[in-house]
């Protein structure tokens, strides 16, 4: 750091000094985080094994037996689903808005989706549970039961008792929640595609919805997918809007009609009322291993984004 | 800088005119279970207009309360669950019983009035094991005579949350019903056989209250103040009763709370003849050698025994009795904190 400060002024050494302080906490926050988790976890993992732990699907307080494997699945089903449902409708939002609303809409809807960002997760967690489960559990996930259910095997997903309280609903609150993400990105990507290009594809005939499949859309590829991966973080991670409405039930079960859990909802669920050490410090192994998926997941994007950005340059 | 200096000033005042910081009043500091807590927070209210001494309840959940007790970071901890002799020898704890609740099951069967279905442990139990799936089960049926039960599935709801509330219930449930003990067992939180998590007594009551053939516990203070539909238990003793301040009560005093064992004691399947069967207390735990503290918080109780039954009454708690205040502040005595 000095060579870079070589011949400064003071005043930028402090500067930098304090920048490089702010950035350094960062990491050491990160590093702390990750050594505490495996020290509370350590009871847990010296029992049931750090990897073994993850395949299995007990979680019986009272005989002190823990797995992560119900929470891990009722996360990666309610996190996919969610961004099945979120993507398509995030980016049509974000065309709509750069390129087909007329101005004098762009505002009102890019500030709802604002809006939406902004609400916090418990109110969607007690909207969840007062008012869209029993929608769902009496209207939508019947009539989807009677559409799907005679289906073979994609019947299964849509088995059993419509409740509401489900990964199905979990799912869709979740997508709720994220699709502003992915279309304030998508739309703020969109909006970067040069209008030159735009132009000469309008200028050699091309149609609207020519242009928007490819050139919009391929240019900005790369923000789209970002945004992708900025709610795939927010849906691994979400607390209190999916608790209210999963159930926290240890069952591994193919219906999307069925309680679940997700790691973060077995930890509020759970974590207040642990009373025995290796309980806590089951759920301290459920924190790790999120904190570690999520890692990864983010990691493996930025990969793939970085990637992508060379090939675009070329 | 203007507005900074005066931040500055306004953050001086606030440390030294705010009457937590310099020279605060008395504190007593208490964490633990939520069950109790809008009973000890307003009783904590009057305590402070009686005598300014203030005390400070956080409402983290039992197992909490009973960490943060071991690890002396509190002046009393609090917990829906009696901790066993052997542990409380092991962190040098005291504990006595400070309130009593209960829990209750409600239904919701279509075509039956409320607070008339009639189910005993049994049945119940059938019920969570699943057991019994039909409303109009022969089981269900005969102790309901000359009531027509709908042909409905039955939809169990439990707690997706760790609480005292279902470790209330599925000791009850353990007492009574071998199969249940064997399989399932007791505890905060259990790996239940079947049925849909709802997060806190709310969640639950929810989905009672919108899904037909549901059938849920809640805290008895809830489904009061909710007028929910509960139904008729058989206790011991052979006799239907309903859940109310006067069975809570029966139950009570027939509990049997041995202050050699700190009052470990679970009020479940209680012998009296009017007793309702899933009851308990509510726990308070002190570190064994803060006896000036412990001083403190026994006299916060005692005057709270002495003066908050009616308090208590309005916000549908159950006084423990007579007998066992008196028993508790015997156990303070013996302890030396009284």
């Amino acid at each position: 750091m000095t060579a870079l400060l070589k011949g400064r002024s003071p005043i930028d050494l402090v500067f930098a000094s304090m920048t490089a302080l702010a950035a350094f906490t960062v990491c050491l926050i990160m590093l702390g985080v990750f050594v505490s988790l495996v020290r509370e976890s350590s009871l847990s993992i010296n029992k049931f094994g750090a990897f073994s732990f993850m395949f299995s699907s007990d979680w019986d307080p009272v005989k002190e037996l823990f797995g992560a494997a119900a929470s891990i699945f009722g996360t990666a089903v309610t996190t996919a689903l969610a961004l099945f449902f979120a993507v398509p409708i995030g980016i049509g939002i974000a065309v709509f808005v750069t390129e087909i609303a007329p101005d004098s809409l762009k505002g009102t809807i890019g500030a709802a989706i604002e809006l939406l960002a902004a609400i916090p997760s418990i109110v969607y967690g007690m909207w969840g549970l007062f008012t869209l489960a029993p929608l769902m559990g009496k209207t939508v996930e019947p009539f989807m039961q009677k559409i799907f259910g005679g289906i073979p095997v994609v019947g299964h997903l849509f088995s059993g008792n419509t409740t509401g309280i489900d990964m199905f609903t979990s799912s869709v609150v979740l997508s709720i929640m994220v699709v502003p993400f992915i279309a304030s990105v998508s739309r703020d990507s969109f909006n970067q595609t040069p209008s030159i290009l735009k132009e000469s594809a309008y200028g050699v005939g091309a149609t609207r919805w020519e242009v928007i499949r490819d050139v919009v859309i391929p240019y900005s590829k790369r923000g789209v997918f970002g945004g992708a991966v900025l709610s795939l973080g927010r849906a691994l991670g979400e607390t209190m809007a999916v608790a209210f409405v999963l159930g926290n039930s240890k069952r591994i079960s193919l219906s999307l009609f069925d309680a679940a859990s997700t790691i973060t909802v077995t930890l509020a669920n759970e974590f207040t009322e642990a009373d025995t050490d290796m309980y806590l410090s089951a759920l301290y192994h459920l924190a790790l291993i999120l904190f570690t998926l999520s890692f990864i997941t983010l990691a493996v994007a930025k990969f793939f984004i970085n990637r992508k950005t060379e090939e675009h340059d070329r | 800088m203007k507005i900074a200096r005066m931040l500055l000033a306004a953050i001086v005042a606030a440390v030294f005119l705010s009457p937590s910081g310099g020279n605060a009043a008395e504190t007593l500091n208490g964490a633990g279970a939520s069950f109790p807590y809008p009973l000890y927070s307003s009783w904590a209210f009057d305590y402070n207009k009686a005598f300014g001494i203030q005390l400070n309840y956080q409402s983290i959940g039992s197992g909490g309360g009973v960490k943060q007790i071991v690890s002396r970071t509190v002046d009393f901890g609090a917990s829906d669950d009696p901790t066993t002799t052997d542990a409380l020898a092991k962190d040098s704890l005291l504990q006595f019983p400070a309130v009593i609740g209960g829990v209750v099951p409600v239904v919701n069967v279509p075509g039956i009035k409320p607070g008339t279905l009639k189910l005993d442990s049994n049945t119940l139990c059938q019920i969570f094991m699943t057991g019994i799936r039909s409303w109009n089960d022969p089981a269900i049926a005969a102790l309901n005579p000359g009531v027509k039960l709908p042909d409905s599935r039955i939809i169990v709801v439990h707690r997706s949350d760790g609480s005292g509330t279902t470790a209330i219930f599925t000791e009850y449930l353990a007492t009574t019903c071998s199969e249940w003990k064997n399989k399932v067992g007791a505890g905060k939180a259990v790996a239940w056989p079947t049925g849909i998590g709802g997060k806190g007594n709310e969640g639950v009551a929810s989905y009672v209250a919108k899904t037909e053939g549901g059938l849920g516990y809640v805290e008895f203070a809830y489904a009061k103040q909710n007028k929910m539909s509960h139904v008729l238990l058989k206790n011991q003793a052979g006799n239907f009763v309903e859940p109310s301040d006067a069975t809570f009560r029966d139950a009570a005093a027939s509990g049997n709370f041995d202050p050699a064992k700190h009052f470990h004691a679970w009020l479940v399947n209680a012998p009296g003849k009017n007793s309702w069967p899933i009851a308990g207390a509510t726990f308070i735990l002190l570190a064994k050698e803060k006896a000036d503290v412990n001083k403190k918080v026994a006299k916060f109780f005692d005057w709270a025994f002495k003066n908050g039954d009616k308090q208590a009454e309005k916000l549908t708690y159950v006084p423990l009795p007579d007998a066992l205040k008196a028993k508790v502040r015997d156990y303070w005595k013996k302890n030396g904190i009284y």
